[in-house]
């Protein structure tokens, strides 16, 4: 008998929950203030206001912000750090970086600082020969120096531990015996590959928000617990699979996208029910927008992740990037009289001028606001602000109406965030005009159509809570873990046999480890690829393979064949390397029923839709209808312009463009002129 | 007179054509100085004289602005009938250091683009080769005195034609330059970049009209140029003086001086650099296009928010560099001069411009590139190799915040290899790879640290080669700031410590195995009294053990 399923998100202003109901099919929702001294509080809270009973629930998914944002804050754990003679200064030095191309500044904070991070005598070299045999009298001294010091959690990262890992293995059986918690991280153990500084960055910051994790989740599944829950926590980790909470403070580091990566799972499985399976999409907040690309309703998944300057996390993880600011961003007209839109942000305080906070500079907020594609209702005496800022700030200055300076705010700001997002699909290979646009985030399905002419692509899915797409995330990912294995040979001296023994090992750990997990599912797969490149290239292509046990010739050409398509380029004159071996064991859960995230009894025909009609413009001042979403029938097909508004979203249909509505609840907008 | 909203529409747009092209070339190039450091730059060029309508973002720096020169040579060329005139789908190529260049390494590609059979504009690309040949492999010669001795040099020449690339012009580069085996995959990368944009462009006129778009490229040139008077608008009148000096030509062992004045005058800004040494014998000489390219780097560096665009550069006038190393001719040897005259270039600007905009500029950062040469044989892999370390240094103290460590060179955006990488590459061990202690100039705000590494030798006979700079004197401290710590080279065999006689400069030093190379790179100059840093901050830094004491860490003259 299956109970409910719940997932919820702690997001940086809201934790948003969703309860599904697999019997009945009814959906549970509820949105309340994210709790930032204890994260649980506000999930217990929207428990209540959804007026779930725990008893019921078979089970709970968590999205969780705690990672991100301690790395983000460098609100870490007490963390000291052992490594190679000669190489305690790795994580502060970095690659020679700046954090942009012009201007000689910059600032970098290291995970660990250089008073706790302490040297051993000891040496491999890169083929994982001793050149210097790990001190262990060394190394106790420095282990009960880093005690002292007050140290939480340790970090054990020695050079070429990928290579050959039998002193870190020592080392973390001499520390086990010494340290006084259970927080020991060794470099090759998330991640063996070469590159001191990225597997350092990797394995500092995972020891250093271990504790945190550990604390916050069995914090919160003892308090779930107390309600009444009796299946274990899942917690969704950045790679779009989730573990149970039991075990993902092990591999803490890898939480640090949960949230967006939530998202995009959410995206994964909407596009597949509504046939539309590859997607960018495209999260626009108050203060960042970020964006994915989905083929095959598949997460993108990248091994190098840099989650700001100079931190690369080096795990698998939803490749998910901000483009740019979001409803915050500021407009302003330059010092040689051009228009300019970000990259400022007024954030979310003092926020845009009509939030009446305190903004008096205009953003894109305000822009749309005066523009009639927000209530003006709900900003009140602030909306004026707005248009009197506009008028001051970029009207005046540029000559022309508030109006065409609001709208010329926009088409900039649609500008910028267009070329952004084809330079995130063209650096992945694709072209945006073979995508779907899907839309979330507070403001997301207000730009979504204008954006998606911009960049040709035809069709724009907004799903049915654009508000809550993290936590739907969460009900809908599956089980899932990355495994990588570095080869990097040429293929034609490659062992083959050796090559397909090693992918079917993979498959047969990750298998073992799902079925450890107490969670239903329908069945388990495993997806395999490999990194390769031409011999002597640094880049990376990564081949989707239909199984892993691919013949050579057949590598070759899929190589080949992937090159070809990403650059237009043959090189029969090089031979190929094969660098990684990658698999992704998925178990997969049971399908969860979304078409009554908006409950279907609310449906009216269009007509009832209706709520009113209000002046937007769109080039010029026109009467415009206004719907409720919630109220819309499942067939619904209208022409722009239109807005149709909902309680967290307001999504704007221009004129030219159609919008159709699905069994499910997603608006699909067909965009006018993209064929 | 275009709308301001379909201008800035178009800026966005041609500024996106470039960036594509950037990353395609980067994406698909085999040479790691271009696939991982980004050696590269990619741009858009008026077909009238060359000049700059737009280049990617993530170009190279010291590459802002010398296509525009190696086009308007290209151009002229062409006119005078000493180079082939173009025709559709050709694609010239070009590595001459006098033609509007840099070194010999930086190899630049022209397509001509045509709109309704008529050459529109020019899109160009630079990529700095692994090895063009000459004395030195990969190009960087500490001891070179003529040309002819730094590599293959090529006029302008069609590499391909109407769409097919030239086998015998191929077969002669390839003959004259060390690893070509891979040199064709850059090749196609390179010219793949070029079509990329030219696919791109002719999407973004099909849309706008190519009215529309040249009205646009016109008056984003007119915005570029009014956007840096409004920015120079801010110098308060006045003429700035500063120096600075290249430790040697690496042939005769005395500085190079570059002498600067600033002045500010009518609405632009006059850098004067009448003075300045004479051309050198060794190969640390700069070219015209590299001096003015490094002027306009170091500019951008300091008003980062003006497009790059030959609009911005108007309002910039360089004189006085005739008859000055700063203006090399044919055959003075030009090698060092995009990895470090450069930077010495830009390093007088920000000295010069930190005295009027002492808000916005900081203190000198280490400025060299530290390349770090190593070739030689390995009787394990059985192969030979050519090894380069690059190194950064630290940045000057700004009016904000202490320097960054470990940052970038100022003419470039790459990151230095792994460790692990090198040693799995050569057979080389790695000793140390730390903060270079105590090389953080004292100021209000400190310099940032720069590196400290020593790399041993461990099998088969080697030849170790430095180009750096800033052996001499440490980077410039300002208002009242000390220098920050100089670039030190040592050879250790055995029990002896040698230092080369030119400090930062040497070729061919043989190694045997067990012989290491020590380097430690500058720090950054300092900014501000140090007598007025927060005590918290001297605390800090002699916890973390960044200075040997507080003397040193509240500068020298403190006692």
């Amino acid at each position: 008998m299956a109970g409910l399923v719940a997932g919820v998100d702690v997001g940086g202003t809201f934790t948003d929950l969703v309860i599904f109901d697999p019997g009945s099919g009814a959906v549970r929702l509820a949105k309340v203030p994210t709790t930032l001294d204890n994260q649980a509080h506000g999930v217990m809270s929207a428990f209540d206001a959804a007026g779930a009973d725990l008893a019921q629930v078979a089970l709970v998914v968590h999205g969780t912000t705690t990672t991100t944002n301690a790395v983000l804050e460098r609100n870490l754990c007490r963390t000291g750090l052992i490594t190679t003679e000669g190489f305690r200064d790795v994580l502060e030095l970095g690659r020679r970086t700046r954090p942009q191309p012009y201007g000689m500044t910059g600032r970098f904070v290291p995970v660990i600082p250089r008073d706790l991070r302490l040297e051993v005598p000891e040496r491999m070299d890169a083929e994982g020969r001793v050149i210097t045999p790990l001190d262990e009298a060394a190394l106790r001294d420095a282990i009960t120096a880093l005690v002292a010091a007050g140290c939480e959690s340790l970090v054990i990262h020695f050079l070429h531990s990928y290579s050959n890992p039998a002193h870190e293995l020592r080392a973390l059986e001499i520390a086990a015996g010494l340290w006084p918690t259970p927080y020991i991280t060794a470099g090759h153990q998330l991640l063996s590959e070469s590159r001191e500084f990225e597997r350092g960055v990797t394995a500092a910051v995972n020891a250093a928000v271990q504790p945190l994790l550990e604390r916050y989740v069995s914090r919160l599944a003892a308090e779930l617990k107390g309600r009444g829950y009796r299946a274990e926590l899942l917690v969704m980790n950045g790679n779009g699979g989730m573990v149970s909470a039991a075990h993902v403070s092990r591999e803490a580091v890898k939480t640090v996208m949960s949230g967006p990566a939530s998202g995009v799972m959410a995206a994964c499985y909407t596009g597949q029910r509504a046939g539309m399976v590859n997607l960018i999409t495209y999260d626009m907040g108050g203060t960042s927008t970020d964006v994915a690309l989905i083929r095959d309703a598949r997460p993108p998944v990248s091994n190098e992740i840099e989650v700001e300057y100079a931190m690369p996390i080096h795990v698998p993880m939803v490749d998910v990037r901000t483009v740019g600011a979001g409803g915050g961003s500021i407009a302003r007209v330059d010092a040689a009289g051009m228009l300019r839109v970000g990259p400022e942000s007024a954030g979310a305080m003092p926020g845009p001028v009509c939030y009446g906070r305190g903004g008096t500079q205009v953003t894109i907020s305000d822009a749309n606001l005066i523009l009639g594609r927000l209530p003006t209702v709900r900003f009140g005496q602030a909306a004026d602000a707005a248009r009197a800022a506009m008028e001051d700030q970029i009207a005046r200055p540029l000559g022309l109406s508030v109006e065409a300076a609001a709208e010329a705010v926009l088409r900039i700001a649609n500008t910028h965030m267009a070329g952004a997002i084809r330079m995130v699909s063209i650096s992945m290979g694709a072209d945006p005009r073979d995508f779907a646009l899907f839309a979330f985030g507070g403001a997301g399905p207000l730009h979504a159509a204008e954006l998606a002419r911009e960049l040709a692509i035809p069709r724009v899915l907004i799903p049915a809570r654009p508000g809550i797409t993290n936590a739907l995330g969460c009900t809908v990912a599956d089980l899932r873990h990355d495994f990588v294995r570095t080869v990097n040979r040429p293929l034609d001296t490659v062992d083959m046999d050796a090559v397909h023994a090693l992918w079917a090992g993979q498959e047969v750990q990750g298998r073992a480890l799902i079925a450890a997990e107490e969670v239903a599912l329908t069945g388990v797969e495993a997806e395999f690829s490999a990194d390769m490149q031409f011999v002597g290239q640094t880049h990376l292509l990564r081949v989707p393979l239909p199984d892993g046990a691919p013949s050579r010739a057949d590598l070759q050409a899929r190589f080949e064949a992937a090159y070809h398509a990403r650059f237009r380029v043959d090189l029969p004159e090089i031979r190929a390397n094969l660098v990684n071996l990658n698999c992704s064991v998925i178990g997969r859960r049971p399908d969860l029923d979304l078409s009554r995230l908006i409950d279907p009894t609310g449906r009216r025909d269009l007509a009832g839709a209706l709520t009113g009609r209000r002046q937007v413009w769109f080039g010029g001042w026109q009467d415009v209808p206004v719907y409720r979403r919630e109220w819309l029938p499942a067939d619904a097909a209208l022409d722009g312009p239109a807005i149709i508004e909902q309680m967290d979203t307001t999504t704007l249909l221009p004129p030219g463009d159609r919008m159709a509505t699905d069994a499910m609840g997603n608006l699909i907008l067909q965009i006018g002129g993209c064929a | 007179m275009i709308d301001p909203v379909t201008l800035a529409v178009i800026q966005a747009g041609l500024q996106q054509v470039c960036d594509e092209m950037d990353l395609t070339f980067s994406r698909a190039a085999f040479s790691p100085v271009i696939a991982e450091a980004d050696d590269r730059s990619d741009g858009i060029y008026s077909a009238e004289d060359g000049s700059l309508i737009a280049q990617g973002a993530r170009g190279l720096p010291v590459f802002v602005g010398t296509m525009q020169f190696s086009t308007r040579h290209l151009i002229g060329r062409i006119a005078r009938g000493e180079t082939a005139a173009p025709e559709p789908g050709d694609i010239y190529i070009v590595n001459d250091p006098y033609l509007g260049g840099t070194h010999l390494m930086d190899v630049r590609f022209a397509l001509p683009f045509y709109r309704g059979g008529r050459l529109w504009c020019w899109l160009s690309n630079t990529g700095h080769w692994p090895d063009t040949g000459g004395a030195v492999p990969g190009g960087f010669s500490a001891s070179a005195t003529a040309a002819e001795q730094e590599g293959l040099r090529l006029p302008p020449v069609k590499l391909f034609k109407r769409g097919e690339m030239d086998r015998e012009i191929w077969q002669i580069i390839c003959s004259n330059i060390r690893v070509s085996g891979q040199r064709i995959g850059d090749v196609k990368a390179q010219a793949a970049a070029l079509l990329v944009g030219a696919e791109r462009l002719g999407a973004l006129m099909d849309r706008y009209g190519d009215d529309t778009v040249a009205g646009a490229i016109a008056e984003m040139r007119a915005l570029a140029a009014r956007q840096m008077r409004a920015n120079i608008a801010l110098v308060p009148d006045g003429t700035y003086a500063a120096k600075a000096w290249v430790d040697s030509d690496g042939v005769v062992n005395e500085p190079l001086e570059i002498a600067l004045s600033v002045a500010k005058a009518e609405d632009g800004l006059v850098f004067d650099f009448t003075g300045s040494s004479a051309p050198c014998a060794g190969p640390m000489n700069s070219v015209r296009a590299t001096t003015l390219s490094s002027v306009y780097l170091a500019m951008r560096h300091i008003f980062p928010d003006v497009p790059i665009s030959a609009g911005a550069f108007e309002p910039l006038e360089v004189r006085g560099i005739k008859g000055t190393f700063l203006d090399a001719h044919y055959p003075r040897p030009v090698s060092g001069c995009a990895a470090e005259v450069s930077q010495r270039i830009a390093e007088a600007v920000f000295a010069a411009m930190v005295q009027a905009l002492p808000e916005k500029v900081t203190a000198a950062p280490a400025g060299t590139s530290g390349n770090f040469g190593l070739g030689g044989h390995d009787p394990e892999k059985g192969r030979d190799y050519v090894m380069y370390q690059i190194s950064g240094g630290g940045y000057g103290g700004n009016a904000d915040h202490d320097g960054l460590s470990n940052g970038c060179s100022t003419i470039g955006i790459s990151k230095a290899p792994p460790v692990e990488i090198m040693e799995q590459n050569f057979p080389v061990l790695y000793r140390r790879y730390a903060l270079h202690e105590g090389s953080g100039g004292a100021g209000r705000h400190r310099g940032g640290f720069g590196l400290d590494y020593e790399i041993e030798l461990r099998r088969g006979t080697a030849r170790a080669s430095f180009v750096m700079d800033h052996g001499r004197s440490g980077p410039q401290g300002v208002l009242g700031g000390q220098d920050g710590g100089v670039n030190r080279v040592e050879v250790i065999r055995g029990t002896e410590v040698w230092v080369p006689p030119h400090l930062s400069k040497a070729q061919d030093v043989p190694l045997q195995p067990g012989d290491r190379v020590r380097v430690r790179t500058p720090g950054g100059g300092g900014y501000g009294d140090p007598a007025t840093r927060a005590p918290g901050a001297v605390a800090e830094d002699l916890r973390l053990g960044r200075y040997k004491d507080e003397a040193a860490a509240r500068g020298r003259g403190q006692g």
